[in-house]
């Protein structure tokens, strides 16, 4: 159908098994003769497992068994991983303690697994486990990064002495330091980047069975990218070997990041499968998501900008301290380096920046990458620092921006990214356009009179995703490439299957992929239906996070090139013309010019009879491709809060927020926009409701539920507005830049500075409470 | 172990649970029906609101006990012989959702939303009464959009 392709606005295909309560999400999936497994986790921060007794629990109702690290080495299952090497300023390689599933000896957060309990019903492994007996001696813990490293502080892993677990430097120190040094002006802030709790709907879950006849393991999961849990499940620690591990992310109810990681619960569920010899299933409680997820952000920077007499940007210099939790999380050590710190110069021309980073250990939950991974917390830092330097420097917030914007494309940083295309002046103007940033003055007046603060903030952001050129990551320490895989496989009447490794978890990939090879081949959406989720079905994949859908398209539009390619051969041969006189056109191949023409579907018969096909053409119309970014993209746009503050109370209203993005081009912009009101109002959880919250002295974690974990409801946030501007990537053959991750990194900056503009003081950190506030005032 | 019986989407169900079965469990895995989802364990996100004899409830907080005798509706008995009802038809209609796990607790409080205030929904209402739903994808705009919509074709 002419409506069905690149561009449109495609109701979704997906819907209708979710509107009718049919989904098939990892709890709803049984086996027979399944058991459930409840995890012991420990209550203690830091201490030494003294003995673990087990006796009472096993003999529990129901109990098929109960595991412990014990059975773990004598089983010599492997410890999980981080795939990113980062090396400190000095050389040395990063210092990695080691991550058993099941802890051994010693326990470093509240929550971590000690033991896991497997019985018939979920309820009787809750019993059964609160019957197994832990001995601990407790230990000191450190709960803040700010004092992980201070003297004194209790030794968390013997590999990281004062728990530092690399210096990473970024950018040039002399450079930068020289051009502070000629300053007319140099603007400072501290800023603390709040830890944050990802909390898709769905909590994370894992349904293992073991075959024992074919030694073979199946594993359903929670998982953002089934074939990484199988690499490293299979490779690293050791469970199977690769071809006896079949993965199966089903249905998964978002993800934000939280299930891209090996967590030891899938890891455990799948070898007790082995070892107790019955299907297991584990679903996360909430409370458990709370301190089991990895949880995100956590940095404490200083931060200068230094500019000349005309306000312009001499030079920028971070110090940042990120807690990276108790253990490392399999890609940690890459959130606050190189998904940070490449972004440090936002939209603007810097001729030098010098950005350390000094990662931590601490006594919580692991911290790994959550909805912008980095790349909220360069927003947040370059965008409080412009903001505050225009209120020092006297200049209007949107022309200081507008004034040091990189115009000329391509723009090689200081920080080894390099902008291909941009057009950040339209974006702002867009922007200022559709929040009538004119009328602000007498809108602000009008609320006065009502008692009233109104504030507005800018946020001009910029992110670099598409993850990712996989020569370019592997030298920055990347163990994976982060390339995408395709399969087109056109059936004998026409019809289309196309395998892909990337994966859906909200997205709408069965229809905008479905929209892509629409548009190609013209068969209509029904005709075309996408694989993803399951490692026996597509061979490789990398998975959907970094807004990477991009890379997957990609891939299918090389494996989609191969196709045209051979039908148009099969079609020329079948119409006696020129292969350079076919053209594909609406399902159609025809001879330019003329009425001669064969359906798709003739095509597609032609290929699998072969009765008639060109001399030495095999039969068959299939054809597959990798594809491998040659850059990363880098969507970027602006972002105009406009809040009123009650000064009695402190509550904040957000009575406008536009979004004007330019993410190249648009496969389905009602997609799109879904994704960025989603990552909006993500990004305004941060900036003003969200933030988990530890005992600094008994490391328990205080923000453990939703009644303290104050989620973004629908009446904390507006209705938005939201435009585009375009400047297609040249990086891929759709020009699609990705959009997944940009509201949760444009929105906290412009939330902030709208804030703190309504009431006149810049001290203010996330989450902006009313409590906060109103103490601001 | 008690025999607690209902009619669950017009069908009569009848199953022998603990007394501490929770109706979401009861739903799930007693009658097989796992439309309706668990995504907290403190009442809040709404992700497992069905209606029993007509009123919304959230499942995770009533023991099946409770709708002992009580005439219950899951998302999975809305549409009819093939036939979206009007809210779910409206939800799709409006991109209203995402991964799909908190929607059909969204769609059954909108029932609930109408049958309370009316088909003429106005958007501080509809963000107002969707307090017990929390969604972690959509941002709820559309959710909102949709809700209205829906509301207005019943």
């Amino acid at each position: 159908m002419a409506n069905d392709g690149i561009g449109d606005r495609v109701l979704r295909k997906e819907d209708k098994r979710f509107i009718t309560g049919r989904g098939r999400y990892t709890d709803d999936i049984n086996m027979s003769g399944v058991q459930h497994a409840v995890f012991v986790r420990s209550p203690h921060a830091h201490a030494r497992i003294k003995s673990i007794d087990v006796a009472e629990a096993k003999s529990a109702p129901g109990v098929a068994g109960v595991l412990t690290g014990a059975e773990l080495t004598e089983d010599k299952v492997g410890n999980l991983i981080c795939g990113w090497m980062i090396h400190s300023k000095d050389g040395s390689a990063m210092k990695m303690g080691a991550h058993p599933a099941l802890a051994k000896e010693i326990v470093r957060y509240v929550g971590q697994p000690i033991a896991v309990v497997v019985a018939a019903t979920r309820y009787q492994a809750r019993d059964a486990a609160e019957r197994v007996v832990v001995e601990y001696e407790e230990l000191p813990a450190v709960i803040d990064p700010a004092k992980a490293m201070d003297a004194g502080a209790p030794q968390i892993h013997p590999e990281a002495p004062k728990n530092l677990i690399y210096t990473w430097p970024i950018g040039d120190e002399k450079a930068t330091n020289a051009a502070f040094a000629k300053a007319a002006k140099t603007v400072k802030l501290d800023i603390v980047n709040n830890r944050v709790i990802p909390n898709a709907i769905e909590p994370r879950a894992a349904l293992a069975a073991y075959d024992p006849a074919e030694e073979h393991f199946t594993l359903y999961l929670t998982s953002q990218n089934p074939h990484v849990h199988r690499v490293v499940l299979s490779a690293f620690v050791g469970l199977a070997p690769e071809t006896k591990l079949r993965v199966i992310a089903p249905d998964v109810g978002g993800g934000f990041g939280s299930k891209i990681f090996i967590y030891p619960e899938e890891t455990v569920v799948c070898w007790a499968a082995k070892r107790v010899g019955r299907p297991i299933k584990w679903t996360a409680e909430r409370s458990e998501s709370f301190l089991a997820d990895a949880h995100g952000r956590d940095h404490v920077t200083h931060a200068e900008i230094a500019f000349d007499n005309n306000n312009k940007i001499l030079g920028l210099k971070a110090h940042t301290i990120a807690n990276i939790g108790a253990y490392m999380s399999t890609f940690s050590s890459s959130v606050p380096t190189y998904l940070y710190g490449l972004l440090l110069s936002g939209q603007y021309d810097i001729p030098a920046i010098y950005g350390e980073v000094d990662a931590v250990y601490t006594n919580t939950t692991p911290v790994d990458a959550v909805r912008g991974a980095g790349r909220p917390e360069a927003a947040f830092l370059v965008e409080r620092l412009m903001e505050t330097a225009a209120r020092q420097l006297g200049e209007d917030p949107a022309e200081l921006r507008r004034k040091n914007f990189i115009r000329k494309f391509p723009h090689q940083t200081p920080v080894i990214l390099n902008y291909d295309i941009g057009g950040y002046e339209a974006s702002l103007d867009a922007g200022l356009k559709a929040a009538n940033y004119a009328g602000f003055k007498v809108r602000k007046a009008e609320a006065a009179k009502r008692g009233k603060l109104r504030g507005i903030g800018i946020s001009c952001y910029i992110e670099a995703c598409g993850l990712a050129p996989s020569a370019a990551v592997g030298s920055l320490g990347a163990g994976v490439g982060l390339w995408e895989s395709a399969e087109v496989r056109v059936n004998f009447v026409g019809t289309i299957e196309v395998l892909t490794g990337a994966h859906a978890h909200g997205q709408g990939h069965e229809t905008s992929f479905a929209q892509v090879v629409n548009d190609r081949l013209g068969v209509g959406l029904d005709k075309i239906q996408i694989v993803h989720g399951d490692t026996d079905k597509v061979q490789m994949g990398m998975g959907t996070y970094g807004s990477r859908t991009s890379v997957g398209m990609s891939a299918v539009v090389k494996a989609l090139d191969k196709v045209e390619a051979k039908a148009k051969k099969i079609a020329a041969h079948l119409l006696e013309a020129a292969e350079s006189d076919i053209v594909l056109e609406n399902g159609e191949l025809k001879v330019a010019g003329t009425d001669k023409k064969k359906t798709f579907t003739d095509i597609a018969m032609a290929a699998y009879t072969a009765h008639n096909l060109p001399a030495g053409m095999e039969p068959g119309l299939k054809e597959g491709a990798f594809y491998d970014p040659t850059n990363f993209t880098f969507p970027a746009g602006v972002h105009i809060a406009e809040v009123e503050v009650d000064p009695k109370t402190g509550e904040v209203d957000i009575v406008q927020f536009v979004a004007a993005d330019d993410f190249g081009t648009l496969i389905n912009p009602m997609i799109v926009e879904g994704q960025v009101h989603g990552g909006i109002v993500h990004g305004i959880g941060q900036a003003m409701l969200e933030t988990a919250t530890y005992d600094l002295q008994s490391g328990q974690l205080l923000t453990g539920s939703f009644m303290d974990y104050a989620m973004p409801r629908a009446d904390d946030v507006p209705s938005f507005k939201i435009e585009h501007t375009t400047t297609p990537a040249p990086s891929n053959p759709l020009g699609v830049k990705g959009c997944g991750e940009a509201g949760a990194i444009g929105s906290p900056p412009a939330i902030i500075n709208a804030i703190t503009d309504a009431i006149g003081t810049n001290e203010l950190s996330m989450p902006a409470t009313p409590q906060k506030v109103w103490m601001a005032l | 172990m008690t025999a607690v019986s209902m009619t669950v989407n017009g069908n009569a169900a009848l199953a022998d649970v603990e007394d501490r079965t929770l109706l979401v469990h009861y739903l799930r895995e007693n009658l097989g029906l796992t439309g309706t989802h668990i995504g907290c364990d403190t009442s809040q996100c709404g992700a497992c609101v069905v209606l029993v004899d007509g009123v919304a409830v959230k499942s995770c907080t009533m023991l099946a006990g409770q709708a002992d005798g009580a005439s219950v509706t899951t998302i999975e008995g809305l549409a009819t012989n093939g036939q979206l009802h009007p809210m779910q038809q409206a939800f799709h209609e409006n991109h209203g959702l995402q991964c799909g796990f908190c929607t059909p607790g969204m769609i059954m409080t909108a029932l609930d939303m109408v049958r309370r205030l009316g088909k003429r929904l106005d958007e501080a209402t509809v963000r107002h009464e969707l307090e017990g739903n929390i969604c972690r994808c959509t941002g709820y705009h559309n959710i909102v959009k949709a809700i209205q919509a829906g509301a207005a074709k019943m």
